[in-house]
């Protein structure tokens, strides 16, 4: 088979960030969470290659640790938000009548906070940690999701195989799952991309509140979070967990785009 | 003899990336006031042909070579301004979909007026005039308050009239139509097409009808050319090339237009399998707080018996409540009031398992009844998930016998989407018959396919039901295919039933004055001769 660009691109990209977040699991060149007060904002350096921050703790090994917490939690933020989004989108738009009516009423209600402010309700209630993130910026993106989910759905229900899919005597729970769903998650799949770099934002959101994974574990968010006053001082303290986000989005929205179309029997052969 | 009003020579166009030819060396001429029909199935390259007279190819076309000459002036030489001056004065067009020509924004009137405003200069009261003159002159009822209305409020038939109507108010001198009529009823598609007739010939008006109808060629057109692939096939006098078709395409062409088979009716009816009493099906209506608004009536009280294998073809105008009908016979939309009996048993409004099984559905569009993410082996083995005791390896042997039996064999593993429109309808009457149903309602199964296509599966669907002996509803516009296919008719208008009875009743003695109005607007190839029946197309 013919592997196009964007595939090798996006595979590579992702690689190489599993591949770093497992080896900081077992081996860091320091100890990201080891404060040195004696050697506090370093530029780089052939011992710090990425310098240090405020604290003296060594960049590159924060960065590593961080892509392990980032990655997992916008990771499972967009899973949590697309299967249950997904879910109540397909039911919603199938079903019509009453259940439409009121879960599209509370979606509409949901959509209308901004999200960020609906994941701090979240956080305060649940508590900072990472299972609160997950929880609290799932909740926040479930709305779009289903919208899209629906939307798509609507046109969906309309076409005659679903109607033949009834002929032939199947439940409607099995048209939905085996017909409806399948062709309703191509956009989702778009989305779902885009949010997986909104999370990672809003993760360090959060983090820059105070609400994010608590210091002084590392993440890429709450980095960038505590680099801001050091801008111009040291800019490498942003640098890194910037270019870092940046690349994982570029990695995710191309590897995004191709699985979407591999996933797609027209488009596979193209 | 004077000079073509048009002359196409060695006319060839390509797709600009790959440079195959969509239209290959293809030549013929129309002169001043003649009815020219280009004939061909899809993918004979006769509308790219028509535009390219135009000026119109659809992106990523090119013409490559050949002259284009009208009224004396090579197209080729001539500039994009010129041409598009040429455009509405010189050549008109008609187009298919009459639900989209037409621009939703804006009223009939200013946009009839467009052309003669951009063409002409003429005085708004001017203009006015002529296009309520127009207007009334297509048989529009109320000229001076459709002028201010908008698309939304006319049918399709309207509409194509508005169409012609604004085409015509330039006096072309060629008026391209590119099937003008194959989104229209019977009905509408002979007074459509009888007005394009009249208003050609008082302006002098040369025609090109692009059709794949054989009928409207016989009964219009003075010329025909016939196309396929890109190629010209034949050319000649339209009576000449129906009734003595030079070339082997033709000639296919012409076989495959449907025929009564000879004889009666096929089988005699067998016990009684299905009946429908007062079935009355409504649209809209809505429920306020105190009162019920009555909504449109679909199906209006409709009384039916259908008997074990046989087929029974429902016709009628578009609107007739001909399809509703079927739907509701199925209990897949609910009727306000009626029975459905199966069998001598009650089926309820929410359809029992048992009539469930041993009842089918085909659908009109084969490009939207298949799940674009399944297999063509999926599909088919789908309805076998309901019954009971069949091993997966019974279940593969039953959907590979059914994809023989249907022409497909070994298609098992392909999309959808690796089909044409004749295979996609194979898998679509495969999955309905795979579980050996008593009951098929067929929803125009042929309309969306070509000529030579529908003949192939109306042939299958014949074959089929001789083999395992389903009762078929047959619903259909096409009086031609119905023929072929019928033992029983019914008609139906504002969704009633007008008349029914046997097949050959009916098409040789109607009654009802609708039924005869039906078939008098169905074209008719007949070639007086007298060993020959007549063919309707």
């Amino acid at each position: 088979m013919k592997i196009r660009a964007n595939t090798a691109i996006g595979g590579f990209l992702i690689g190489v960030l599993v591949a770093t977040a497992v080896t900081a699991a077992f081996w860091t060149p320091f100890d990201p969470l080891r404060v040195n007060l004696r050697a506090r904002l370093q530029p780089p350096s052939a011992l710090y290659w990425l310098g240090t921050d405020e604290f003296g703790r060594d960049v590159l090994s924060r960065t590593m640790a961080g892509a392990g917490t980032s990655v997992t939690v916008a990771f499972l933020t967009v899973a949590f938000a697309v299967v249950i989004g997904a879910a109540l989108g397909v039911v919603t738009g199938y079903v019509r009548g009453w259940t439409d009516r009121v879960i599209m009423a509370v979606n509409d209600a949901l959509l209308a906070f901004p999200g960020i402010l609906l994941a701090l309700g979240v956080m305060i209630v649940v508590g900072a940690n990472k299972f609160g993130i997950v929880l609290a910026l799932g909740l926040a993106y479930i709305p779009s999701v289903v919208r899209v989910v629906r939307g798509t759905v609507l046109s969906i229900r309309e076409k005659e195989y679903i109607e033949a899919s009834r002929v032939i005597g199947n439940s409607e729970f099995y048209s939905m799952a085996r017909h409806v769903l399948p062709n309703s998650l191509a956009p989702v799949a778009v989305l779902a991309t885009s949010m997986f770099g909104w999370v990672l934002l809003a993760e360090s959101a959060l983090s820059f509140l105070g609400l994010g994974v608590p210091p002084p574990a590392p993440t890429w968010g709450n980095m960038l979070a505590s680099s801001r006053p050091y801008m111009e001082s040291a800019a490498w303290l942003s640098i890194a967990p910037g270019l870092c986000i940046a690349l994982t989005l570029l990695g995710i929205n191309l590897l995004g785009d191709s699985l979407r179309d591999r996933l797609d029997p027209r488009m596979a052969h193209g | 003899m004077t000079a073509p009003l048009l002359d196409i020579e060695g006319l060839r166009i390509e797709v600009e990336r790959t440079g195959a030819a969509v239209v290959d060396d293809v030549s013929f001429q129309i002169r001043s006031g003649e009815f020219l029909a280009v004939v061909g199935e899809s993918g004979s390259g006769k509308t790219v042909a028509a535009r390219a007279v135009l000026g119109l190819l659809p992106p990523g076309l090119r013409r490559v070579s050949g002259r284009i000459v009208l009224d004396g002036k090579d197209l080729a030489k001539v500039s994009p301004k010129h041409l598009r001056a040429l455009r509405g004065p010189a050549v008109g067009m008609v187009f298919q979909e009459p639900m989209v020509s037409l621009n939703p924004a804006i009223s009939v009137g200013r946009q009839m007026a467009e052309g003669l405003s951009l063409h002409l200069r003429l005085p708004r009261q001017e203009i006015r005039a002529r296009c309520l003159d127009m207007l009334a002159r297509v048989q529009i009822r109320d000229p001076a308050h459709t002028f201010d209305a908008y698309p939304h409020e006319f049918s399709g038939g309207m509409r194509q009239r508005i169409m012609l109507a604004s085409v015509m108010l330039l006096k072309p001198k060629l008026l391209i139509a590119d099937e003008p009529t194959t989104a229209l009823d019977t009905l509408t598609q002979r007074e459509v097409l009888d007005l394009m007739v009249d208003l050609a010939r008082d302006h002098g008006t040369s025609v090109v009808l692009i059709t794949h109808n054989l009928g409207l060629v016989a009964r219009y057109a003075q010329r025909a050319v016939v196309m396929q692939q890109g190629r010209l096939v034949e050319t000649g006098a339209a009576r000449q090339i129906l009734s003595a078709p030079q070339q082997v395409y033709t000639r296919q062409l012409v076989e495959a237009l449907p025929r009564r088979t000879t004889g009666a009716v096929r089988r005699s009816a067998g016990e009684l399998l299905m009946s429908v009493s007062g079935l009355k099906v409504e649209f809209g209506g809505r429920r306020r707080f105190f009162q019920r608004k009555p909504g449109m009536r679909a199906v209006d009280g409709v009384d039916l018996d259908i008997h074990a294998g046989e087929t029974v073809a429902v016709v009628g105008g578009s609107g007739s409540g001909k399809t509703t009908l079927g739907r509701a016979m199925l209990r897949l939309i609910p009727s306000a009031a009626g029975q459905v009996r199966f069998r001598g048993k009650d089926v309820p409004a929410v359809a029992d398992r048992d009539f469930r099984l041993s009842s089918q559905l085909v659908f009109q569009d084969p490009y939207s009844s298949l799940d674009p993410r399944m297999r063509v082996g999926d599909i088919v083995a789908e309805p076998l998930r309901h019954v009971t005791g069949l091993s997966a390896g019974d279940r593969a042997k039953r959907v590979d016998r059914m994809l023989d039996e249907v022409g497909l064999a070994g298609f098992g593993g392909r999309w959808p989407h690796e089909l044409s429109g004749g295979q996609r309808q194979r898998i679509a009457i495969a999955r309905a018959i795979v579980r050996d149903p008593l009951f098929v309602v067929a929803d125009e199964p042929v309309s969306a396919l070509d000529m030579t296509i529908q003949a192939q599966v109306l042939k299958l669907f014949e074959r089929l039901q001789v083999r395992y002996g389903f009762a078929c509803l047959f619903i259909s516009h096409d009086l031609a295919a119905v023929e072929q296919v019928a033992d029983r008719v019914v008609v139906m208008q504002g969704g009633r039933i007008v008349e029914q009875g046997s097949r050959d009743d009916i098409f040789d003695r109607p009654q009802h004055d609708y039924t005869k109005a039906l078939l008098a607007a169905a074209p008719v190839l007949d070639f007086g001769k007298p060993d020959e029946q007549r063919v309707r197309a």
